[in-house]
């Protein structure tokens, strides 16, 4: 019995080795319980990343419900396609044409909050510097060789990134970020800016599974039914084994 | 019982034809379970809560489920997101498949704990690790019904185990995958097996062990044989009837599981990528090969194994080779003794070194493999199989503690 108390213990500490591993990266501290969050967040999806990424399992019609907008608020200030209301969000752009124009079709970003994680993309959207030999002119320090350029560079400015080196024994030369100056300055201050990329994170965190909101609003009501269930199915066994020794 | 036929009325009548009370007095009612049974003693009714569980739902998911590679990732987005409720029913089912395994886990533990894969309960055991093999093959044909990129290359490399078979390898490989790659058609025979063949395997199978069981009886955490003693009317004197207690007792049992399970359901159905992994939400790509490719955690103790040896064939053979040892515990273990608790130190250690060196193979499975990590799955490995090794001579004349009459409750 001892052994296995040991054992239960044991299987947290692997649960959180199990999940480390690969960049070490800020946490995005999103909110999806924040509408109005939500609300800047898609007001800067559509604005900055809609013409190239489509959220096709996305309606706008259940965007509109979930982030407490009408019909006519939507379709005015955040539909730029002919899209209809109770379209999924796709794009005008054929897969073909944005493959030859990037060199790689942008991704759909419906789900792309699940598989990269909040942290990740907070990173990625922050972490564009000039770069004149890629070429689009830019470059990622979350993720070298990106195709994709720095749309938000009139917001954030433009910024450039210093690395360090390391030579190992073998005299094989790594790399590291260090730092990034600011060549320009942009629109938005240093703070605005990471409330806002913030915000588009946690809008695609919400496209990736609009069911959040439902399931975590219902997730203390049925922890609560299980406690009282719990409790009473033990009074009941506590009852009825009260005559067995 | 046996005149029921000459008893009045409906239910006389009834039972002339269909023995329904005979069967509820002979596996609820009238079934003697050691009064003793302990935290462990939940998991088997746990395990058909989790069967009716993944059943239910289901049954629910083939209603808007479709097996087709164009169409298969964007279904399951259209259930998450447009099917009234669809997020909770897939919820269930994923988090249930999980959920089945690690029920299971502590089902096989307790036996091993406690002998409960000892004479005569040899044909429950073999019984239930036929039924951990067939979980296995279902779990694996599940998780390759979303088409998610994990899906796709879990399905790559589990399909091409097939593959390194001397001689009848290649053509056994284009015969379980219906094409030369994993495809459609792969999809769609997947899709058959997991709803229809292996489910009814499960449950012929889930039968076969109950009844198994009630043939011989329940062991005890004490390892004792119950109906050794009964009292004047033939019950055993610490045996208590199934129905009510362990009925009520396990409605405890349930609600203390649900608590964790619909915790897990409502607020972290992914459970930071280990239950549902990142990189299957991207869609199956063949062009795109996944950063690391790992099976979901409740393969990767055998997956760690299956990379430790260089040589495929040479893995494929330790990975299977590391469940069939389970099947001959019964043989292996020639111990009088069925219980841990009147079994001696180097029982207890060799067992506890067992499952340490399986849950770390299980988190090795996971990692990306550096050199240590390396060395530490050819030790665990080792450590793995020498435990029957060990089992097997140690067990010949095990001095062990006195043996009680009755349970000791």
């Amino acid at each position: 019995m001892k052994n296995l108390i040991l054992l239960l213990l044991l299987l947290p500490a692997v649960n959180v080795m199990a999940s480390g591993g690969g960049q070490h990266l800020k946490p995005a501290q999103t909110n999806i319980r924040s509408t109005e969050s939500l609300r800047n967040g898609a007001k800067y999806y559509m604005n900055y990343c809609s013409a190239c990424h489509s959220l096709k399992y996305q309606r706008y019609s259940r965007m509109a419900k979930d982030l407490e907008l009408s019909e006519a608020e939507v379709m005015n200030n955040l539909v730029f396609t002919d899209s209809k209301f109770t379209d999924h969000m796709t794009l005008t752009m054929a897969d073909e044409d944005s493959g030859k124009w990037f060199g790689k079709t942008p991704p759909d970003l419906t789900v792309i909050a699940k598989a990269r994680g909040n942290d990740w993309l907070y990173a990625y959207l922050k972490g564009f510097y000039k770069d004149p030999s890629r070429p689009s002119g830019w470059n990622n320090t979350i993720f070298k060789g990106a195709s994709m350029p720095n749309v938000m560079w009139q917001l954030q400015g433009i910024q450039e990134a210093h690395f360090e080196e390391h030579k190992d024994e073998n005299g094989i030369v790594t790399k590291t970020f260090k730092e990034f100056t600011n060549l320009s300055e942009g629109s938005m201050s240093e703070e605005e800016f990471d409330a806002t990329v913030l915000d588009i994170v946690n809008f695609l965190d919400y496209t990736a599974e609009p069911a959040k909101l439902i399931r975590l609003a219902y997730a203390p009501w049925v922890m609560l039914f299980l406690v009282v269930f719990t409790f009473l199915a033990y009074l009941l066994k506590i009852n009825y084994f009260k005559d067995i020794h | 019982m046996g005149n029921s036929s000459n008893k009045p009325g409906i239910s006389g009548w009834l039972n002339a034809r269909l023995p329904l009370t005979k069967v509820w007095k002979e596996h609820m009612a009238e079934y003697y379970a050691p009064k003793n049974f302990n935290f462990f003693y939940f998991f088997g009714s746990l395990a058909i809560l989790v069967l009716v569980n993944q059943i239910l739902t289901g049954i629910w998911l083939t209603m808007h489920y479709k097996a087709d590679a164009a169409q298969a990732f964007g279904v399951i987005e259209y259930i998450m997101r447009d099917v009234p409720w669809g997020w909770l029913i897939r919820y269930l089912h994923t988090t249930g498949a999980s959920a089945f395994f690690i029920v299971i886990y502590f089902h096989m533990f307790r036996g091993l704990m406690y002998g409960s894969y000892k004479n005569p309960r040899e044909i429950v055991w073999v019984l239930g690790m036929v039924l951990y093999l067939a979980l296995m093959a279902e779990a694996f044909m599940g998780y390759v019904l979303p088409w998610g990129n994990m899906s796709y290359w879990g399905a790559k490399v589990i399909t091409q185990l097939f593959g390194v078979i001397p001689v009848i390898g290649d053509t056994l490989l284009e015969w379980i995958r219906g094409d030369y790659l994993i495809s459609d058609a792969t999809l769609n025979r997947f899709f058959a097996l997991h709803v229809v063949l292996i489910p009814l395997i499960i449950l012929v199978l889930v039968f076969l062990h109950i009844v198994a069981l009630h043939a011989v009886g329940s062991n005890n955490p004490d390892g004792v044989d119950i109906k050794k003693v009964k009292d004047e009317n033939g019950v055993p004197k610490d045996g208590i009837p199934f129905h009510p207690y362990y009925t009520v007792k396990d409605m405890f049992g349930v609600g203390v599981f649900l608590l964790i399970f619909l915790f897990i359901v409502f607020v972290k159905p992914d459970l930071g990528g280990l239950f549902l992994e990142h990189d299957n939400f991207v869609p199956a790509n063949p062009m795109v090969t996944p950063e690391h490719i790992k099976p979901v955690w409740y393969f990767t103790p055998f997956y760690a194994m299956l990379k430790a040896v260089p040589d495929p064939l040479g893995g494929m053979i330790i990975m299977f080779a590391a469940i069939i040892m389970l099947f001959f515990l019964p043989w292996l273990d020639r111990s009088e003794v069925k219980s841990i608790r009147y079994r001696l130190l180097p029982f207890k250690l060799a067992l506890s070194a067992f499952v340490l060196s399986f849950l770390i193979l299980g988190w090795l499975g996971m990692q990306s493999g550096s050199t240590i990590q390396g060395y530490m799955t050819v030790v665990c490995t080792v450590i793995y199989f020498s435990y029957f090794v060990f089992l097997f001579f140690y067990s010949k004349n095990e001095k062990h503690k006195p043996i009680p009459e009755r349970v000791t409750h």
